[in-house]
């Protein structure tokens, strides 16, 4: 498994990191924001993205719309204080696989990461 | 400020505590404060939209030391990016988680800012109310200071100062 970790918090995307190592990820790009990640993403070839809402320079649900804009299909899970039914809404809106909510227990976490990569696998023939 | 507004804020510090750095956190009687206590470590955070105003997550060295090291869960010094980065995310937390609370109202919040200073005070605009809660862990006792009233109540008000950070 290949993970773009996006925060503009190096505490938070550690703290992502330690979740996702847990769970036998392969390979972890970080990027500080969303134009960081959207010129990494392309090199990186991610099979998970998870993202923050509130960051500078380009914010998570931008880079969604953009991501998104280029027809590309890479599940992402928005990892945010953002709690609001209207922020989920928006989020789920612009393309967003799956939203957790900070804070979160590393449990927690790791089931919605395996909850969004489930119903992203290929179906069986 | 309304009671809503108080247990909001317990409440996002306490969820806070429980799943991420899994510490007990006990709440002491809120205070309403004429002014703001000194601080040696603050995270900052400022509200807009419905309501305005901001967050502080204030602490002593210590505690600010201990705290965001057991949230990092790797050891933290003053004064270095890591450690401010910390303190940032710890009042990002529980400014975002409780302004998801604030039912019926539009809030948004800012990147954190983190003032390092010895017994520094971060003033307030003056006509705003203030709510002091001091928090005891394990780890040493810090405080969410909170200011702030409704973006109408704000308009109307005919005295306003500037915030600022005064040295002690």
């Amino acid at each position: 498994m290949r993970v773009l970790v996006v925060d503009d918090s190096k505490t938070m995307r550690n703290i992502v990191k330690g979740v996702l190592t847990g769970m036998g990820a392969a390979a972890i790009e970080e990027a500080g924001d969303g134009q960081d990640a959207m010129s990494r993403v392309d090199a990186f070839n991610p099979d998970l993205i998870l993202l923050d809402w509130n960051m500078p320079v380009m914010d998570g649900i931008s880079f969604v719309r953009a991501y998104r804009g280029r027809k590309k299909t890479t599940p992402i899970i928005m990892v945010t204080t953002e709690a609001e039914k209207t922020r989920v809404l928006e989020a789920i809106q612009a393309g967003v696989n799956n939203y957790a909510v900070k804070p979160f227990t590393p449990e927690s976490l790791s089931k919605i990461i395996e909850a969004t990569l489930a119903k992203a696998a290929p179906k069986a023939a | 400020m309304e009671v809503r507004h108080i247990n909001a804020f317990l409440e996002a510090t306490k969820a806070v505590f429980d799943t991420m750095i899994k510490a007990p956190v006990t709440f002491e009687k809120p205070q309403i404060a004429k002014g703001r206590a000194n601080y040696d470590v603050s995270g900052v955070i400022g509200l807009s939209g419905d309501v305005v105003g901001s967050v502080i997550v204030g602490f002593s060295t210590e505690s600010a030391t201990k705290i965001a090291s057991a949230f990092a869960c790797s050891p933290l010094q003053p004064g270095t990016p890591d450690f401010a980065d910390a303190i940032g995310e710890l009042a990002n937390m529980i400014a975002g988680g409780a302004k998801a609370k604030f039912e019926g109202q539009a809030v948004s919040i800012g990147c954190p800012s983190v003032v390092v200073a010895p017994a520094h005070q971060i003033s307030s605009p003056s006509g705003s109310a203030s709510i002091c809660i001091f928090c005891n862990t394990s780890m040493g006792r810090f405080a969410i200071d909170v200011t702030m009233q409704s973006s109408v109540q704000k308009a109307n008000t005919t005295n306003n100062g500037a915030a600022g950070v005064r040295a002690a």
